[in-house]
């Protein structure tokens, strides 16, 4: 009997399993052997704070959710194959299945403990409740102990094979070859033979059971999913902190100065230090300071001493680095802060994503203390925001806040391999060594920028700090006007700085009828909500915002244009409140949710067709 | 290492043209004194130091010299001082701070500034009292003593710096007072010839808020029965007549009489040098009116810096390492080619 393949343009699969299950490397050696076979792609783990919460709960519950198509800019609203381990994965991960998906389960841990464990009553394979559904109930953990029985002796090596098993299956359904995964086990066990036995044993054994399956049972509904028609070039996938790292790397290469990043370990932002403490062969500086503070402090003594310095935190981290945030305002030193967002406030949700650290990054410092903030929008494009947020951070002698989230951060995409010799050169402001002129707060007229003297540098000894500072000479000072004056230059520096800056952009038609605002991560699932109306027919416009402080010059233009606007984000109304703050008189709609979760193209879909079809 | 001077420089080269804002008579000036004459006396180039402070009146030191300064924020100067450091350390760095500043706000920074031996200079100044704030007790404060803050006497127990420093296993530690500025600059000299983290406590007298708080040990009359001044290789001995001095018995530290049946080759002798903190806790623990105050350079333990490690691995990375650049690390690993 033929197998019937359905031929898709995307299509969403979701591996569900007890942390530890091995779920994310599944979902990885997926993605990365779809991208390879030349599908757009876009990855998204979900997984708990805790690192191995009690077997089989539902507190538990690890996933990662890969979105393979034609052209992909989220991770996927719902799955179309969902993998699950266990039954506590089945009762947290079904609601993220479309109706009608094919859902493989290990039927082997449906046992009445692991059952009663995931707060089901009776076996729910039994019940009704999948009618609609096509289920594969797949003996897993049996067909894995049998495939490697010749290999490993104990059943605890033997059992670590499942997720491969998984694998083996999601390989069969989408058509996908064992080669990448089979290259990868080689590499990554290169001195645990045995391990890449099994391994590759397991992943077979999946792929022909479900052949099999095909022969005895209703045939498992195969999968063709569209490639990307990417243009021309040379690909790799990358995670969005990884894409942070990189970025910061590129312009310290640029600017010609080390790299220093000072930084306390916080999820979900910890990979970023992980990855810049490997670079050392590329002059990155990493000290893994004792607190937050410590972190943000060191990183403007090493600013102060000549580096491109960077802190990243998250939320949290982010509030305890609020006063020496201000003192780089005060010094006027470039730092690039870097908070890859999670639910809050408090420790909140610290594995989930969210955008409420906006208000924080605007106001969250004593006195008048305005920093730049620019907020990068998919995961692959950290790299060239961060990028940027070095640049105008160096060029402008000024603290940047850059406002990734867990989203981005731990989501991965394809990533087009860049050229440096395509970027620009950083230039710093520094100042001249001996240069008798020289004055601490001397400023080019144009740019309000001062220059940067650094400690070792020949004549050009000065005291900068959290006081004061009279205009240009730069000492100590507690004259009103003085004061006045400095605050002003402080704010003018990066009011002037939106000269400089690109245009806002908008997609779409101007005689639309709404406009879709969104910033940072969201980009992804907007874009597609909004591409699909277009097809659809509607006239609907979309602008994403990047640069969040200062905002490009034409926004109010834009603005102006549209009857309708909605601000869409990931927190309660923090975007749009500031717009309202920025310009009065405008009417804005606001569309928001605080789950942890990132939005779903369906109901954005549904949220824009209702304020479209909503009268005046 | 730091780059010396090719033309010898004198107090002048740093003499600042701000005008100092300490009260008149407060141990604060003897300590820019103090190092408006070692910095010269260093010779490093004079655009090679770096002062880095926190907040409190010892904290607008860098304002008073002529080099690169750094004036933080409160509790900090640890922090900022480990940047400046990594980022280049070919700089000579210096902390100046205080009891309030790095035992209280920044303890944290200042335990782990000195645990990781960040090869700095670390100057505090203990008056054991909020001063700039006008007169709150700080964590050096004695107990029982009325302050602001304490109208009915402090009940934290007093918390003694040095103690800190060997707690997390310090390199370097001495002691110094404000009013007897030749000792004060010897360990000033000292401290910047280490190699590491090297603190310095200096007993310094607030005219204004705390005034003779040390006086138990350095007013004229006491101070030569209360003051012990260590010396590496020589025997623990002080007194106005010199003939007292320390021993070991059991495991504690005794002060006898020479003469008394005991001659000075029973004296303990000093060893700065030794990794354990032992005796050099002993020392630092010591107070009036049962035992001298120990003064000096209590411990000067050579270990590698945090500095030089990390220098190491950089080397070794950019020799060895794999990547060379950003091109190199964005083409490193799993890539692929869309024709």
């Amino acid at each position: 009997m033929t197998t019937k393949v359905v031929k898709k343009e995307d299509a969403v699969v979701r591996f569900a399993g007890d942390s530890g299950d091995g779920m994310q490397l599944s979902g990885t050696l997926f993605s990365d052997t779809s991208a390879l076979d030349g599908n757009d792609i876009a990855t998204f783990p979900d997984y708990p704070a805790e690192i191995r919460a009690p077997h089989n709960t539902i507190a538990g519950v690890s996933g990662f959710q890969v979105h393979i198509g034609k052209t992909i800019y989220s991770s996927g609203d719902k799955a179309d194959v969902l993998v699950c381990m266990n039954p506590a994965s089945l009762k947290s991960n079904l609601k993220w299945a479309i109706k009608g998906a094919t859902i493989i389960v290990d039927a082997d841990t449906f046992t009445e403990d692991a059952i009663k464990k995931a707060g089901y009553e009776t076996n729910p394979l039994d019940s009704d409740e999948f009618l609609g559904y096509n289920i594969v109930k797949a003996p897993i953990t049996t067909l894995t102990l049998e495939a490697v029985k010749d290999v490993f002796s104990d059943r605890k090596s033997a059992i670590r094979c499942r997720n491969m098993f998984a694998l083996g299956m999601i390989f069969f359904i989408f058509g996908k070859q064992t080669t990448h995964a089979d290259e990868y086990l080689q590499t990554k066990f290169k001195n645990k033979p045995e391990v890449i036995e099994a391994n590759k044993k397991v992943i077979r054994a999946g792929y022909n059971y479900c052949e099999n399956v095909d022969i005895q049972e209703t045939p498992l509904q195969r999968l063709s999913v569209d490639t990307a028609d990417m243009p021309k070039g040379k690909y790799r996938n990358i995670t969005g902190n990884i894409a942070t790292a990189w970025g910061l790397l590129a312009a310290a290469e640029k600017a010609h100065l080390n790299l220093f990043l000072g930084s306390y370990p916080i999820t979900p932002a910890t990979d970023i230090m992980v990855e810049l403490a490997k670079r050392k062969s590329l002059g990155a500086r990493v000290f893994q300071a004792e607190d937050e503070i410590a972190g943000i402090c060191s990183a403007i003594g090493a600013s102060f001493a000549g580096s491109l310095a960077c802190t990243s935190t998250s939320g949290p981290g982010l509030s305890l680095k609020s006063e020496a945030l201000g003192l780089a305002v005060m010094t006027e030193l470039p730092l690039v802060v870097i908070d890859v967002q999670r639910g809050g406030p408090s420790t909140g949700m610290p594995t989930k994503t969210e955008q409420a650290d906006l208000n924080q990054a605007l106001f969250g410092r004593n006195g008048e203390a305005p920093c730049i903030i620019i907020a990068p929008s998919t995961s692959a494009n950290c790299f060239y925001w961060a990028f940027e947020a070095a640049k105008l951070a160096l060029e402008t002698m000024t603290p940047v806040i850059f406002l990734s989230d867990a989203y981005l951060g731990n989501g991965s995409q394809l990533f087009r391999i860049p050229k440096m010799s395509d970027f620009p050169t950083i230039h710093p402001p520094f100042a001249t060594p001996n240069d008798p002129e020289y004055q601490p707060y001397r400023r080019d007229p144009k740019t309000l920028v001062r220059q940067w003297a650094i400690p070792g540098m020949d004549g050009l000894r000065h005291r900068i700090g959290g006081l004061e500072k009279t205009d240009g000479k730069g000492e100590v000072s507690t004259d009103n006007l003085n004061h006045e004056k400095m605050v002003t230059y402080r704010k003018e520096k990066i009011d002037r700085l939106a000269e400089r800056l690109p245009l806002q952009e908008v997609y779409g038609d101007e005689d639309s009828e709404l406009l879709v605002i969104g910033w940072g991560g969201t980009h992804g699932a907007l874009k597609t909500a909004v591409n699909e109306l277009r097809q659809e027919g509607k006239k609907i416009a979309y602008t994403h915002f990047n640069y969040i402080c200062p905002l490009p010059k034409n926004t109010g233009d834009i603005l102006k244009k549209y009857k309708k606007i909605v601000v869409c984000e990931l927190n309660m109304g923090q975007f749009v409140n500031y717009l309202r703050m920025n310009f009065q008189g405008t009417m804005f709609y606001q569309y928001n949710k605080v789950q942890g979760l990132p939005f779903e193209v369906s109901e954005l879909k549904e949220e824009f067709n209702k304020l479209m079809n909503k009268g005046e | 290492m730091i780059e010396r001077s090719n033309v010898a420089l004198t107090k002048a080269d740093f003499a600042s043209n701000q005008m100092v804002k300490w009260c008149p008579g407060c141990g604060d000036h003897a300590i820019l004194a103090a190092v408006h004459n070692v910095f010269p006396k260093i010779n490093y180039k004079k655009e090679d130091y770096c002062i880095v402070s926190g907040i409190g009146c010892s904290s607008r030191f860098p304002y008073y010299v002529n080099s690169y300064g750094f004036h933080g924020i409160h509790g900090r100067p640890a922090a900022i001082a480990t940047g400046v450091k990594i980022a280049n350390p070919k700089l000579s760095v210096w902390i100046t701070t205080g009891d309030g500043d790095s035992t209280a706000i920044g303890g944290n920074h200042f335990m782990h500034l000195i645990r990781r031996n960040m090869d700095v200079n670390l100057i505090m100044f203990n008056n054991r009292i909020y001063g700039l704030t006008k007169g709150q007790y700080s964590p050096t404060t004695k107990q029982g003593q009325v302050t602001k803050t304490s109208p009915f006497g402090v009940i934290d127990y007093q918390l003694n710096p040095g103690e800190l420093v060997l707690g997390v296993r310090g390199t370097f530690f001495a002691r110094a007072i404000d009013s007897q500025s030749a000792s004060l600059q010897t360990v000033c000299e000292r401290m910047a010839a280490h190699d590491g983290c090297a603190v310095v406590e200096v007993l310094q007298n607030c005219m204004i808020f705390n005034n003779g708080t040390h006086a138990d040990v350095t007013d004229k009359e006491l101070r030569e029965d209360r003051q012990l001044w260590v010396e590496h290789g020589k025997p623990m001995i002080f007194g106005k007549n010199r003939d007292k001095g320390l021993v070991m018995i059991g495991r504690s530290l005794k002060v006898v009489k020479i003469g008394e049946g005991i001659t000075e080759k029973d004296i303990l002798v000093h060893d700065e040098t030794t990794e354990d903190t032992g005796i050099h806790h002993m020392l630092a623990q010591m107070r009036p009116p049962e035992y001298p105050m120990v003064f000096g350079v209590i411990r000067a333990v050579k270990k590698p810096t945090y500095n030089q490690m990390f220098q190491e691995q950089e080397e070794e990375q950019k020799l060895h390492g794999s990547v060379r650049n950003v091109d190199e690390l964005l083409n490193s690993g799993e890539t692929w080619e869309i024709k």
